[in-house]
Order: C-alpha cells, then sequence, then structure tokens
C-alpha cells in the first residue's frame, strides 16, 4: 500500500474530472474525515486516514482490499474507473444521466 | 395453460390423478386437520409438515379425530372407493415424515399425501387382515386415535396384534436383518420400524419384548434411522446423545427440508418498509422475519430470482440466514469501534456490523480463504461498506498482526452439522478425528481472538464466538477451555431465544455460565444449527501456565501455588506433601483445573527447601504461598508468579512466620485428606498436604480469610496451619466463610474476585 505517485494522480484525476469536473477536493475533504488514496497491487483504495493507518499494520501481501476501491491501472497504466465508484461520484457529478442507475431507478442524476 | 392446470378442461376418472386434478382440497382434507387446508400455502406447507411429524405419537387424538371424520364424511362422498384405502389414523402419522423424507417436494402438500396414502396400503397388504380389521371398525378409527399417554397408535390399537407385528423384526438376529435391508431397502418398512421403535423405548417398561435388551431396540434404530435418512454411522450416534428419541426424527426430518429464504435488509441504503415495497412489486412474497429482528425479511417465493434483482445489484439487502444474523445482534458493535472479525466470508456478518455502526470505526475483516475472501469484496463494495479492511491472515496470527480490538466476532469453521439441509454431504462424510481436528482449530483460534480483544476497552471487551455445529465438542467444550484459559467470562448473549447451552454432557462438565450460551436448531426454531457465546474479557493479561501445572484461569492461583513449593522446601514436608498432594489431586481432579496446579505446585514443593516454616505451602497452594513468601525470607516462591504472591506473602510474613514454620513441619508430613477448616487437630503433615489440595481450589479470599482466623487462635502449628488452610490472606479475616468442602466449582470464578480482594486486603 502505498500513496498515489504524481503521475498516477494525474491520470486518475483526468479521469475522474470527466464525470464531477474538477472539484477532486470534495473527495479528499470531507465531514466525516480526511480520505485519501491509496495504491495497492495496481487498484485505487478511496479511504478514510483513520483506517489507513490501522491497514499500515497490515503487511501487503495479506492485504486484499481497504476501504472503497475507486479503479485500477491496467498494464499499460490507463486508469479504468469501477462501478464501486459510484457512489462517491454520483453527488457531485456534473454530466446529465452519466452517473443514473436507470434499473433501480434510485439515482438518476441530472 | 397445459392441460392439465386446466381449470375449464373436466377431470374424469375414479383414479389418483383425476382426484388429484380436482383440487388440492378435495385431498388435502382427508389428511390434515380441518381448517388446517385453507392456511396451507406458502407459509404452510412446512410448518403443517412439522406439526404432524412432530406430533406422530402423542398425536392429539382430537386432530385426527376430527381428520377422520372429516375425511370419512368427504371420502365417502367423493371417493367411495377408497374407503378401503383410507388409513388416516396411520396415513396422518406418515405422511409427513414419508412424503418429505421420500419425496423431498414440500411445495406440493398433494403428492406427499398421495404417496403416504399409497404407502399406507402397501403397509396395509403386507401387515395383512389386521389393518383392514381395524379400518373397517369405524369411525372407529377414533378409537386408536385416542391418545392415551401418547403411546403409538399402531402399538396401543391392537394390543397384542400389534406387539407381534413389532416383535417379527426383532425376532430377527440383527445380522440377518441387516442383511435384508441391504438388498433391498424397504424404506417404508423401516421407517415404520422406526416409528414403532420410537414408540416401544417411550412406554420401554410396558411394551418391551421380553429378552431383548434396550441397547438392542436402539442399535436397532440406529441403522434403521441411517438407512432412512442416509447418515453416517459416527454422525447419527452423535445426534442421538445429544437428543432425545423424539426430538432425533424432528431434527433428522428437518435437516432433510431447507430452512426458508431470508434476507437481510441493508440500512445503509434502504429502509426495511422501502425494500419490502420495492419487492413485492417486483413479485416476491415476503414477510417480516420476527419480532427480533428489524431488518430480516422472510421469502415465502418470488417470481424473479430473488439474488439477481436490481435491489440486490445495487446492495440494497443482502441474502442471509436468519440464524448468520444473532451473532452479530449479540456482538452488538457501536459506533467508531474497532472490531475484528476473524472468519467473515462470504461478509454477511461484517457487513451487518458495518451497518450497524453506520460506516463509522474500522471493521478489519479476515479470512483465511483466499477464495472466499473475493467474495468479501464484492458483498462489501455492493453494500456500500466503507470502514472495513479486508485481510488474508490466518486467524491464528492475531494479535501478532494487529491487536487491541473493541470487539471481536469468530465464526469459527465448523463440521457444519447444524447445517444439514444446506449440504447434505455431511451426513456421511464426518467422523471423529474431523470433529476433533475442528475443535482443535477453534479452540486455538478463539485463544487468539480472545488475545485480540482489549480489556480496557472503554465500550468494549467483549468477544462473541459462534459456530453453525450443534456438537458438544465443538461448542461448549471449546467456551469452557476458554474460559480456564484466559480471563474472559461469559457474559448473556442479549437472545432472549434459542436453547440455553449445556453445562454438562454425558461425562463431562461445563461452567455453570455456559447457561448463558444458546443454541438454536433447524427443527424448533426453523434456522440452521447455530450456538452462539458472549465473552466479555476482565483482564488483559495471560494466565501463565506454571511449571508442569495446567494453565489456569486467573494468574492469583497461579502465584500462590507456585510460591508455596518454594518456600516449603523442607524435604520431609514435601516428600508427604506430595503423597498427600497425590490423594488430594485425585479428589481435586474432580474440580477444576485450577487445582491442578495446585497439585503441581505440591509436587513443586519437594524440593523446596527445609526453612518452610511457612506451613501454607503444605497445606493450600493459595494460602500457602501467600504464608510462604512473606514468612521465608527468600524468595523461593518468588521465583514462580512473583509481583502478586510475594506481594501477599509479605504482607502476611510477621504473622504467619513463626507459627507458620512450626505448623507447616508438622503438618507436612501426614496428608489429610479432608476437611481444612480444623487442621490443627490433624497432624501437621497430613493437614497441610490435604488442605493444599483443597485450599487451592477455594478462592484465594476465603483460603487467606481463614487462615488468618486461626492464627490468633492457636500460636502454633495447628493454628498456623489451619490458617493457611484456610485463608491465604493475613490479619484480616475475609469475609469469606471457612466452608472448605464445598469447593463449587463457581469458585473459579470467584478466583478473580478473590485475588482482587486479597490484594486489597493485603495491600
Amino acid at each position: 500500500m502505498r500513496p498515489l505517485t504524481e503521475e498516477e494522480t494525474r491520470v486518475m484525476f483526468e479521469k475522474i474530472a470527466k464525470y464531477i469536473g474538477e472539484n477532486l477536493q470534495l473527495l479528499v475533504d470531507r465531514p466525516d474525515g480526511t480520505y485519501c488514496f491509496r495504491l495497492h497491487n495496481d487498484r485505487v483504495y478511496y479511504v478514510s486516514e483513520k483506517i489507513m493507518k490501522l491497514a499500515a499494520n497490515i503487511s501487503g501481501d495479506k492485504l486484499v482490499s481497504l476501504g472503497t476501491c475507486f479503479g485500477k491501472f491496467t498494464k499499460t497504466h490507463k486508469f479504468r474507473l469501477h462501478v464501486t465508484a459510484l457512489d462517491y461520484l454520483a453527488p457531485y457529478a456534473k454530466v446529465c444521466g452519466a452517473v443514473s442507475n436507470s434499473a433501480t431507478g434510485d439515482e438518476v442524476k441530472d | 395453460m397445459g392441460r392439465k392446470l386446466d381449470p375449464t378442461k373436466e377431470k374424469r376418472g375414479p383414479g389418483r390423478k383425476a382426484r388429484k386434478q380436482k383440487g388440492a382440497e378435495t385431498e388435502l382434507v382427508r389428511f390434515l386437520p380441518a381448517g388446517a387446508v385453507q392456511t396451507a400455502g406458502k407459509k404452510g406447507p412446512q410448518s403443517l409438515f412439522n406439526a404432524p411429524r412432530g406430533k406422530k405419537r402423542p398425536a392429539p387424538g382430537s386432530d385426527e379425530e376430527e381428520e377422520e371424520e372429516d375425511s370419512e364424511e368427504d371420502g365417502m362422498v367423493n371417493h367411495g372407493d377408497l374407503w378401503g384405502s383410507e388409513d388416516d389414523a396411520d396415513t396422518v402419522d406418515d405422511y409427513g415424515a414419508d412424503s418429505n423424507s421420500e419425496d423431498e417436494e414440500e411445495g406440493e402438500a398433494l403428492l406427499p399425501i398421495e404417496r403416504a396414502a399409497r404407502k399406507q396400503k402397501a403397509r396395509e397388504a403386507a401387515a395383512g387382515i389386521q389393518w383392514s380389521e381395524e379400518e373397517t371398525e369405524d369411525e372407529e378409527e377414533e378409537k386408536e386415535v385416542t391418545p392415551e399417554s401418547g403411546p403409538p397408535k399402531v402399538e396401543e390399537a391392537d394390543g397384542g396384534l400389534q406387539i407381534n407385528v413389532d416383535e417379527e423384526p426383532f425376532v430377527l438376529p440383527p445380522a440377518g436383518e441387516m442383511e435384508q435391508d441391504a438388498q433391498a431397502p424397504d424404506l417404508q418398512r423401516v421407517h415404520k420400524r422406526i416409528q414403532d421403535i420410537v414408540g416401544i423405548l417411550r412406554d420401554f417398561g410396558a411394551q418391551r419384548e421380553e429378552g431383548r435388551s434396550r441397547s438392542e431396540y436402539l442399535n436397532r434404530l440406529k441403522k434403521d434411522l441411517a438407512i432412512y435418512y442416509s447418515y453416517g454411522d459416527f454422525l447419527l450416534g452423535k445426534l442421538m446423545d445429544l437428543f432425545p428419541l423424539s426430538e432425533l426424527v424432528e431434527f433428522l426430518e428437518a435437516n432433510e427440508v431447507p430452512r426458508p429464504v431470508t434476507l437481510r435488509t441493508n440500512t445503509l441504503k434502504t429502509r426495511r418498509r422501502d425494500l419490502a415495497q420495492a419487492l413485492i412489486n417486483r413479485g416476491v412474497n415476503l414477510d417480516p422475519l420476527g419480532k427480533w429482528s428489524k431488518t430480516g425479511l422472510v421469502v415465502y417465493d418470488s417470481s424473479v430470482p430473488i439474488g439477481a434483482t436490481p435491489e440486490y445489484l445495487a446492495g440494497h439487502y443482502m441474502l442471509q440466514g436468519a440464524s448468520s444474523m444473532l451473532p452479530v445482534m449479540a456482538l452488538a458493535p457501536q459506533e467508531h469501534e474497532r472490531i475484528l472479525d476473524m472468519c467473515c466470508a462470504p461478509g454477511g456478518k461484517t457487513s451487518y456490523m458495518a451497518q450497524l455502526m453506520k460506516n463509522t470505526g474500522v471493521i478489519l475483516a479476515n479470512d483465511a480463504n483466499a477464495e472466499r475472501l473475493k467474495s468479501v469484496v464484492g458483498n462489501l463494495h455492493r453494500l456500500g461498506v466503507t470502514n472495513t479492511i479486508i485481510s488474508h491472515y490466518d486467524g491464528r496470527q492475531f494479535p501478532k498482526v494487529v491487536g487491541g480490538f473493541d470487539r471481536v466476532l469468530l465464526d469459527a469453521p465448523c463440521s457444519g452439522t447444524g447445517v444439514i439441509s444446506k449440504d447434505p454431504a455431511v451426513k456421511t462424510n464426518k467422523d471423529e478425528k474431523d470433529i476433533l481436528r475442528c475443535a482443535h482449530l477453534q479452540k486455538e483460534l478463539l485463544l487468539s481472538a480472545i488475545d485480540s480483544v482489549n480489556a480496557t476497552s472503554k465500550t468494549g471487551g467483549y468477544l462473541v464466538y459462534c459456530t453453525c455445529s450443534i456438537t458438544v465438542e465443538e461448542n461448549e467444550w471449546v467456551v469452557d477451555y476458554a474460559l480456564k484459559k484466559r480471563n474472559v467470562r461469559l457474559v448473556p448473549t442479549g437472545l432472549d431465544f434459542g436453547q440455553e447451552g449445556f453445562t454438562r454432557f454425558r461425562e463431562r462438565r461445563f461452567h455453570p455460565s455456559l447457561r448463558s450460551t444458546r443454541r438454536f436448531y433447524p427443527h424448533t426454531h426453523n434456522m440452521d444449527g447455530f450456538f452462539i457465546a458472549k465473552f466479555k474479557k476482565f483482564s488483559n493479561s495471560i494466565p501463565q501456565s506454571q511449571t508442569g501445572n495446567s494453565e489456569t484461569a486467573t494468574p492469583t492461583n497461579v502465584d500462590l501455588p507456585q510460591v508455596i513449593p518454594k518456600s516449603e522446601n523442607s524435604s520431609q514436608p514435601a516428600k508427604k506433601a506430595k503423597g498427600a498432594a497425590k490423594t488430594k489431586q485425585q479428589l481435586q481432579k474432580q474440580q477444576h483445573p485450577k487445582k491442578a496446579s495446585f497439585q503441581k505446585l505440591n509436587g513443586i514443593s519437594k524440593g523446596a527447601d527445609s526453612e518452610l516454616s511457612t506451613v501454607p505451602s503444605v497445606t493450600k497452594t493459595q494460602a500457602s504461598s501467600s504464608f510462604q513468601d512473606s514468612s521465608q525470607p527468600a524468595g523461593k516462591a518468588e521465583g514462580i508468579r512473583e509481583p502478586k504472591v510475594t506481594g501477599k506473602l509479605k504482607q502476611r510474613s510477621p504473622k504467619l512466620q513463626s507459627s507458620k514454620k512450626v505448623a507447616f513441619l508438622r503438618q507436612n508430613a501426614p496428608p489429610k485428606g479432608t476437611d481444612t477448616q480444623t487442621p490443627a487437630v490433624l497432624s501437621p503433615s497430613k493437614t497441610q498436604a490435604t488442605l493444599k489440595p483443597k485450599d487451592h481450589h477455594q478462592p484465594l479470599g476465603r483460603a487467606k480469610g481463614v487462615e488468618k482466623q486461626q492464627l490468633p487462635e492457636q500460636p502454633f502449628e495447628k493454628a498456623a496451619f489451619q490458617k493457611q488452610n484456610d485463608t491465604p490472606k493475613g490479619p484480616q479475616p475475609p469475609t469469606v466463610s471457612p466452608i472448605r468442602s464445598s469447593r463449587p466449582p463457581p469458585a473459579k470464578r470467584k478466583k478473580s474476585q478473590s485475588r482482587g480482594n486479597s490484594q486489597l486486603l493485603l495491600s
């Protein structure tokens, strides 16, 4: 588990910005604590800081997942966003219908 | 619609199919208690089946009478030709069992009943005239039904005739019978024999066949049950130990039928009411689970796959067994706590905990199986759980990896004897070493879990141990082991239903607080077999095992005994004490393991030096240790469990030293087996020896108090001896009454308390 490098952060941010615009800061500073992104086994996890501190005790090969997985970096270092990030991007989504879940009808965004 | 289901097409013919097609009602009426037909439905089948099944023998005669009357009338009216085949009394008896066990179709009430009736016919044919005689007598079938103390109708009805029928199989040698069955197991006959034997065993004195022992009947029953329900011998033996016979049959029947599908609302994303509404709109038939659950729903049937609805994919609910919700309710995780879930796959309990904590705090979800961890990751992401870390450790590696949790949930891997309905392979592939291996692993996991709890946590300090198994080896035994090995105690689970755990089972005796654990069975609670125990850890220290001693729960006990041996040292007393100790040990064996440690101390005391002066070493481990330390200058005792012991001893020393020494020397010689309370009279050695083991067991406080009391009375050995024996406490006679002879097992728990007390007194 390690923090993202500059390059990785940039790539990821570009992807996310397509959905929520430019305010990545909204994701980092939340009312219930500071969250951060961590990389583990090519996957990016979005996790609050105090959880991350506890997870630091776990050795890397035994750690499977922490917090929420936002997406992963492919072998060619592109960032692929996963559906598990939906819950976090939805409140800030800028594009109409881009993050709506029509099936359940409960996450329609304008 | 198919032809068969087309209501407009008239069904013709006298046969069963025609009758069946006329409708379930007509068939059901003949077999079920009046009024049950209307309620037969989604909820109905199982409960209906269960009810009559369970009440086969003592079947309320009234029910059957009603049935028979109804069926008679209906039979007469609708199916006159079936009159001869109606053997309602027996059919009612069997239809549940036969149909469920042999058909495994619980949805369609008719078919099982039909088959039961057919079987009954076959039986009649086999049995011959007797049946027809009974039938023709009525309406007088009601006579058979009369519930006279519930003897099986079969037995009761014909007295001599029935007994003859029953006896036939038993007259044949078992070997011969087995061959017959192996070649062509006639399930109907086997089933009937099962019922007969259960009936006979219920009223063994009156109904037994002369010359046949109870064990022969039991063996026959065991074989029949194994054949009928496809169980292995070992597991069936375990079940026969666990349940009385009538419950055993119910349990076996319940295992043939799956439990109802239940789900748990994910309150992080929705409310139960909304979810229920949404699912009903999709065509799912469901109900709230019960008073005890605010988030559970039970699904009767569904026109859509319940594991693939959009609500499911959006993470609004989780498919979870009802019994799996219980341990989390017992654990009651609070917000902002740090929780460890040691065996979390597939993540149902973990997600329940997260939703109770409202995604605050941290949960460390661990599992040793990498494949199943993928399901945990998937489930937690789906349900929107964000406060979880998922790791892949062997549970036994905690707390080395990370410890200090507020609460821990351990859903230990088990033999799965409680979920046979989900996995019928368990019936045959479990045997002695599987159970023992599981138990061993569970013990290790439980100790690791206990060590991972932080006893000083402000809001927690709790651990819940649960298994989906019903064997005593994996449940009560493991819990009892943990109680002995660690500073934990059992607390009420907070679940007000469920059967209490056993405090004794066959030759084993467990701690009485095991009554607060809970057992759940498929046949009584209609949920998977489960066992739940909730611990509270009251101290972070781990009781050390003394050299050669078995581990005891409280350090104080351990300390004292160790001290004693060292201090005593006098070779002679030591030897004698040993002898005495041995006898005492035998006495003590029946008591708690703490005593064992005491015994070991005696052994150690051998080497003790002659300085022993302090009598305590001889007599009571606890008492003596304290005394000895105080009395003896050197810290012989100090070697063992120092801190507490030395402290105590020193305090006592002033008073006891002189007297103790004398007393000790004398007392060491003869071992006394009994009563610590009047040691003075006895030869010193004896008393010492005997007292020691006894004292060891008794709470420290008690021992101390007594000893001290006696001390002033008798300045000499006897006094010292007595005092030492009675109460390790020095100056102040503790409130403990000097009743040594009663060494109740609860004393074990009191030790911790007394330890506290004694420490207070001493200091």
